[in-house]
């Protein structure tokens, strides 16, 4: 799998180290509950998800890519 | 072989009909348990199990078939034990041959860190019902076919927790012996239909909707693998969990005379031998989340360099198949299991890489649980809720690979 970076062009996911952008849905409304939420559930979308890759083995910058989960990018 | 080999296993597929007590989404092994046990221990038998592949499709057949009880926390130690206790006894109760075999769990420690972290986890399972001893060196030298102790020259054999108990079985038969069983006792088990939506009237479960038509029922169980967060989606659940790859390969046949079950953190690799004479490999999951089955090259790599230290003499041997599953991953790596917001709506879920061990005992406990409406003491720290709690079972260390 290859990760486009913004600095070093296309370089493989072996350099790279994933990051998840949590997003709490807007009908959990209790602070406390989001705060739950925003630890430990996912949305774990089976499609398109929006995610930051961190570039460990490059120029060490964050880079946010929009993802399909059923493949390869 | 035993007295079961010989024994054809008969599997009698059915129609859907437009109503059931309890429908049970996805045919692997945690939803023909369910069903099984449902059926010949509760009598309750006009349940569905649905499967949108075919049954042990998923997870279930692409399992390392690793059955052990020896893990980090009181609970999981508990649960695993009664497992690993239903499959010593899962050939004689459904007459088939699933070709059980136990070898022994060794889990190798290369650093004095480890030393104490397996001598701890041998402390816990004396404790808490499963047989395991630390053993030294030298007994892993003797015992160990093949072993080479000081591999890649910076990961001397410094000792390993020997969980007698651990074994293995062929997945395919345990799901289809379930199966059978279940279907013999009068369930519905249907391949090649998927279930798209789940209806709700009230905040209770009235329906799920099918390929194959619509389906009336007060109580779904979500059993799937991989696809969990999907089919909860559909009544609105969130879920702790994120889908990962884990890839697996076996090599070309060898002579069938490596028993035990060995695992290395430090090395990151488990390895065992199958009937057939395989050397049957795995490590850790993908570290991105993803429902792709796809298996790549770099896991072979990096595992074969490892494999290759500890036992040379696999150096000769080829890789003759790989493949991927996607692992229900929960936060602290312990299962999720049992009521959730919706009435009606329940899940085995979070069984990660995990879950072909606890197959009797999950469709054991979530049976139970349908049967009586209370959930079993056993399960009771797995629910969903436990988050909210502030009560995670943590347990990386010991479910982190197989």
């Amino acid at each position: 799998m290859i990760i486009t970076c913004p600095h070093c062009g296309d370089r493989p996911i072996e350099e790279w180290v994933h990051g998840e952008i949590p997003v709490v849905p807007d009908s959990i409304t209790d602070p406390d509950a989001r705060d739950v939420d925003r630890a430990y559930f996912h949305t774990n979308a089976e499609g398109d998800v929006r995610e930051a890759w961190f570039h460990l083995a490059g120029c060490r910058r964050w880079t946010t890519i929009t993802r399909n989960t059923r493949g390869y990018v | 072989m035993n007295e079961f080999w010989e024994a054809k296993v008969a599997l009698d597929w059915a129609q859907l009909s437009d109503s059931y007590d309890v429908v049970i989404i996805g045919g692997g092994g945690h939803g023909l348990s369910t069903a099984y046990h449902l059926a010949l221990r509760h009598g309750i038998t006009n349940v569905a199990v649905i499967e949108k592949s075919y049954i042990g499709g998923g997870n279930s057949g692409r399992n390392t078939t690793v059955i052990r009880a020896n893990y980090g926390i009181p609970e999981a130690v508990r649960f695993y034990q009664r497992s690993l206790d239903l499959y010593q006894n899962l050939e004689a109760e459904t007459e088939r041959w699933i070709m059980h075999r136990v070898g022994g769990n060794w889990w190798l420690v290369h650093t004095e860190a480890g030393r104490r972290t397996e001598q701890a986890r041998a402390a816990v399972n004396k404790a808490f019902g499963a047989d395991t001893d630390f053993v030294e060196p030298e007994v892993i030298a003797r015992e160990i076919p093949g072993i080479n102790m000081n591999p890649l020259g910076r990961f001397p054999v410094m000792g390993a927790s020997l969980h007698h108990g651990g074994a293995t079985a062929r997945h395919d038969r345990v799901n289809w012996a379930l199966a059978e069983g279940a279907m013999r006792a009068g369930v519905d088990i249907v391949q090649g239909v998927e279930v798209t939506d789940i209806r709700t009237s009230g905040g209770r479960v009235v329906g799920v909707d099918t390929t194959a038509g619509s389906i009336a029922t007060e109580t779904v169980i979500s059993a799937v693998g991989g696809h969990a967060s999907v089919v909860a989606d559909m009544v609105d659940v969130r879920l702790p969990i994120r889908t990962h790859p884990l890839q697996a390969f076996v090599t070309n046949h060898y002579e069938r005379k490596f028993d035990p079950i060995i695992a290395s953190a430090d090395l990151g690799f488990y390895v065992s031998q199958t009937a057939r004479g395989e050397m049957l490999a795995g490590a850790h999951i993908d570290p991105e989340p993803s429902y792709s089955r796809r298996a790549g090259h770099h896991f072979v790599n990096s595992i074969a360099r490892n494999m290759v230290g500890l036992f040379p003499f696999m150096g000769n041997l080829r890789v003759l198949r790989q493949w991927t599953g996607t692992c229900d991953m929960s936060p602290d790596y312990t299962p999720v299991m049992g009521v959730t917001p919706v009435d009606g709506f329940f899940v085995t879920t979070g069984w990660g890489t995990w879950g072909f061990k606890a197959i009797p005992a999950g469709g054991e406990a979530m049976a139970q649980l349908i049967a009586t409406g209370e959930t079993p003491e056993l399960i009771a720290p797995f629910a969903l809720d436990r988050f909210e709690r502030d009560r995670t079972l943590a347990d990386r260390s010991s479910s982190g690979t197989h």
